[in-house]
């Protein structure tokens, strides 16, 4: 459906121009491609998401009828949800990637949880830490992130090569110029390039493209009546043994969850969207941004730019 | 895996829907404008009333610590200033990108700022836009009594950059009484701005972000006014096609090898259509061959046009590398694009450390990496003026035409013709900045021996004439090394000068070479050697490229 043969005779007469998918899909794989011709040690972030299922597919496109020819990197907080991990298994080992799971045992181990760090120390123990650590460990040069410029306030000002120094950090007010689709890919020793092949997307086209491309997502995004729990303004699902505060109890709700990220820090949102079309249509009625439910963004006005300034995706 | 996909036969009307959102197209624009334009507020206001604005961001905004509209509005230009420091001094610092779309057309927005020392900012925004905004600000026309000079700027930098659209929008008429005389007044300089510059197509449209008028809905304070909305207007004016129906151009990106039975050309069509048995021309060797395949993960393709991301089998097995282009062969009707080593090109520079004349820049072009050394400026622009003049070096957000010489050809058409054809960015080999942005304006014709470019420059026995070369070349931005290394035997001569001259690099020697051997390099490297017999320094000199 996507990759549009064209009709040579009427191409001759009146060209047939590309729809914004096909258009946004060409684009992400020379982002790709490009990366892989320029960069020693390139790394994709999975995490396991609708964008990363998106991101994946372009990759396969990108080096058909070759293997993805770099490894997937997912840094495992200890609080993805068990589906994510079962899935990421599944599906890693039926299309052959070649997947590198990373975890920061230390900090896990000494018990690092959002509600006595709070979610910013949390996340930048498990996310922001694991994730710097794991690009040294491995050496690489440039990582594929899924990040979409729509997503929030401080992303869209995000270049789709976003140059790292040698800490991993981002400098929002240093950024390279960038120009045509002319990537400067150019690095000193230690320094590194996060490259956002999915830039220009925004959450209906990664929906549309799913549908379209028939790609198999994480079955909690995907509304089912499931237990949870309601902490503040937010659904938070119920894991087996997990930490509750006085007041809460156990319900049961027809929810799904608009984005993918640590147990206790996603919320669900009430849904009776069970299937792709049903959730595109959802989608369109209803205005509310997918962040929104990520409790990580709203801690402090600007949050995730200074996140993204430590080194976070 | 299939069981997450479990979906029944969607409904009619979803189908529907969903063709309708897979056969929208994408339009591209840039917004420019002076620091109180009212830019962002312009923005904001396109993004709240197509209602591509989410509830939480809009609560967000409305709580927020700072809100600089007064009397009761909602301060949209909240809307898109991202960065802390940004909402805090109140200003817009870098390119940021928006999306919305109405059930016409997606739409990416480059929001770039419009402070006198960002011009490097519009031209980033703009390189990739489809149409141009000019915001003019309606008032500050009546108290200046003329076009601010930035305006001037800006649409002089749309048409440098060759969008192919140009809108102005004049912003605040709700301050000038909505007074169809000063539209009309602006809109007459604007048009003849427009039409110094050459511009094609070109409209104005006046407009209150503030109040919402003619941005999404018709404003009924301008009765007088029949022409089309800001946002009608976006969602009708014609794409461009241009890069459709141009000779076909494939850059080589990546080739891929997955096993000894394949071997494949992956890049992005930069122009033109490419086909399936078509007959192609490979640069920079000029070897012929036919198109086998175009492969894609969907199935094989008949023909891959313009902007699509392909791989290319070829009939007969010739040597193709990243940075490389295919090409219709001779003799198809498609003009041939320019290979050159020397063009003149437009530059915006984006860094504080300025361009000067003799200094060698990495320039990216297409998929194509090489070493440009800037050979004279030819003149500098006011952009504000639009005057040329006389210039030794280039300051940040200068422009200025530039005569280039690389030390490999590149191949190009002029950026007017095709923008993906005709743009180099500029690269400092020491800091790896990105410090200048280039649209090529010409080929330069150069003289036989000044364009000669040997392989490999034999000179038996003169050591002291083989470095005084080698130097020469350096200096002129050449990439050269002498090959009499005591571990290279003249049995291993022939595979160092083809493995450099892969790579772009001149050998130089001064040592006695075999016959035999001079004969196996003389096969390949096609008129590119230089053997100093019979000659003096000064014509070893001349003929190399490099006279004092």
């Amino acid at each position: 459906m996507i990759a549009t043969d064209i009709d040579v005779e009427e191409a001759v007469s009146q060209p047939a121009r590309l729809n914004h998918l096909q258009a946004l899909e060409a684009e992400s794989i020379a982002i790709l491609r490009e990366a892989v011709a320029e960069f020693a040690r390139p790394v994709m972030l999975y995490s396991i998401g609708k964008d990363s299922s998106v991101m994946l597919r372009l990759a396969q496109k990108a080096f058909y009828p070759g293997k993805i020819p770099f490894p997937l990197l997912h840094v495992d907080t200890s609080y993805k949800f068990p589906e994510m991990i079962a899935f990421r298994d599944a599906y890693t080992k039926e299309i052959g990637a070649d997947l590198i799971v990373h975890r920061n045992e230390k900090a896990i181990a000494a018990g690092a949880n959002p509600w006595t760090l709070g979610t910013q120390a949390c996340c930048g123990l498990l996310k922001t830490r694991s994730l710097l650590d794991a690009l040294e460990e491995g050496q690489f040069d440039a990582a594929f992130g899924g990040a979409r410029r729509d997503e929030e306030k401080s992303r869209a000002k995000e270049r789709v090569y976003s140059f790292r120094d040698t800490a991993g950090q981002w400098d929002p007010k240093n950024q390279r110029p960038e120009l045509w689709s002319l990537y400067n890919s150019r690095l000193k020793k230690g320094e590194s390039i996060r490259v956002f092949p999915l830039s220009n997307w925004t959450e209906l086209d990664i929906w549309l493209y799913l549908y379209a491309e028939k790609i198999p997502i994480v079955p909690l995004y995907f509304a089912r009546e499931r237990e949870l729990v309601k902490r503040g303004s937010s659904l938070i699902l119920y894991q087996e043994g997990m930490k509750m505060f006085p007041g809460e109890k156990v319900e049961t709700r027809k929810v799904r969850m608009r984005s993918l990220g640590c147990s206790p820090c996603t919320g669900a949102m009430p849904s009776e969207a069970d299937t792709l079309p049903k959730i595109i249509a959802e989608l369109m009625a209803f205005r509310r941004s997918e962040r929104e439910n990520r409790a990580i963004d709203h801690d402090e006005e600007g949050s995730m730019e200074t996140k993204k300034r430590e080194g976070y995706f | 895996m299939a069981t997450h996909m479990a979906d029944p036969a969607p409904s009619a009307e979803f189908e529907e829907f969903l063709e309708a959102h897979l056969d929208q197209e994408m339009l591209r624009f840039t917004t420019a404008g002076s620091v109180d334009d009212g830019k962002s507020t312009l923005i904001g206001r396109l993004l709240h009333d197509t209602k591509s604005v989410y509830e939480d961001q809009l609560a967000a905004v409305k709580k927020s610590r700072v809100n600089r509209a007064s009397g009761g509005h909602v301060d949209f230009s909240l809307l898109t200033d991202g960065l802390k420091a940004e909402r805090e001094q109140g200003i817009t610092i870098d390119v940021a990108y928006r999306y919305f779309s109405t059930s016409r057309r997606k739409f990416i927005i480059a929001d770039t700022p419009g402070h006198e020392q960002y011009t490097r900012n519009m031209a980033t925004g703009a390189s990739t836009a489809h149409v141009a905004i000019v915001l003019i600000d309606a008032k500050a026309f009546l108290k200046h009594g003329s076009l601010l000079p930035q305006s001037r700027r800006h649409t002089y930098i749309a048409s440098l950059l060759g969008i192919p659209h140009v809108v102005a929008a004049v912003n605040k008429m709700d301050l000038v009484e909505y007074s169809e005389e000063t539209f009309t007044a602006i809109r007459g300089e604007f048009l003849d701005l427009a039409r110094q510059l050459g511009l094609k197509s070109v409209e104005a449209i006046p407009v209150s972000a503030l109040e919402g008028d003619n941005v999404v809905s018709l404003s009924r304070a301008m009765a007088w006014y029949s022409g089309p909305t800001l946002l009608e207007y976006l969602e009708t004016v014609p794409l461009q096609v241009e890069e459709l129906n141009g000779p076909v151009r494939f850059p080589v990106q990546l080739v891929l090898r997955p096993d000894s039975d394949f071997r494949g050309f992956a890049g992005q069509v930069a122009r033109g259509i490419l086909r399936a048995g078509q007959r192609v021309m490979a640069l920079p060797s000029r070897r012929e061959t036919a198109v086998r395949r175009i492969v894609s993960y969907d199935g094989d393709l008949g023909a891959a046009a313009y902007p699509q991301s392909v791989t290319v089998e070829l009939e007969d097995e010739i040597d193709v590398s990243r940075g490389e282009m295919l090409v219709a062969a001779a003799g198809s009707g498609d003009a041939l694009p320019e290979v050159s080593r020397h063009f003149r090109a437009m530059v915006v520079w984006m860094h504080e450390d300025p361009l000067v004349v003799g200094k060698t820049y990495i320039a990216k072009h297409t998929t194509r990496t090489v070493r440009a050394t800037v050979r004279a400026i030819r003149y500098r622009v006011d952009v504000n003026t639009l005057e040329h003049g006389d210039a030794k070096r280039l300051a940040m957000n200068e422009i200025a035409e530039v005569e280039f010489e690389t030390n490999l050809p590149l191949f190009f058409d002029i950026y007017r013709e095709n923008r993906n054809m005709g743009a180099l960015i500029l690269i400092d080999g020491l800091t790896n900045a990105t410090v200048g942005a280039a649209m090529i304006s010409e080929a330069v014709e150069v003289a036989p021996e000044d364009e000669a470019r040997p392989v490999l420059v034999l000179l038996p026995g003169r050591e002291a004439l083989a470095e005084r070369v080698r130097e020469r070349l350096l200096l002129r931005g050449e990439r050269a090394v002498i090959v009499d290394d005591a571990l290279i035997p003249e049995s291993a001569l022939v595979g160092v000068v083809r493995a450099l001259q892969l790579a772009g690099v001149i050998a130089v020697s001064a040592r006695s070479v075999d016959a035999d051997v001079l004969g196996q390099i003389d096969n390949f490297i096609e008129g590119g050697l230089l053997t100093g017999e019979g000659l003096d320094d000064d014509e070893v000199l001349r003929l190399a490229g490099v006279s004092e």
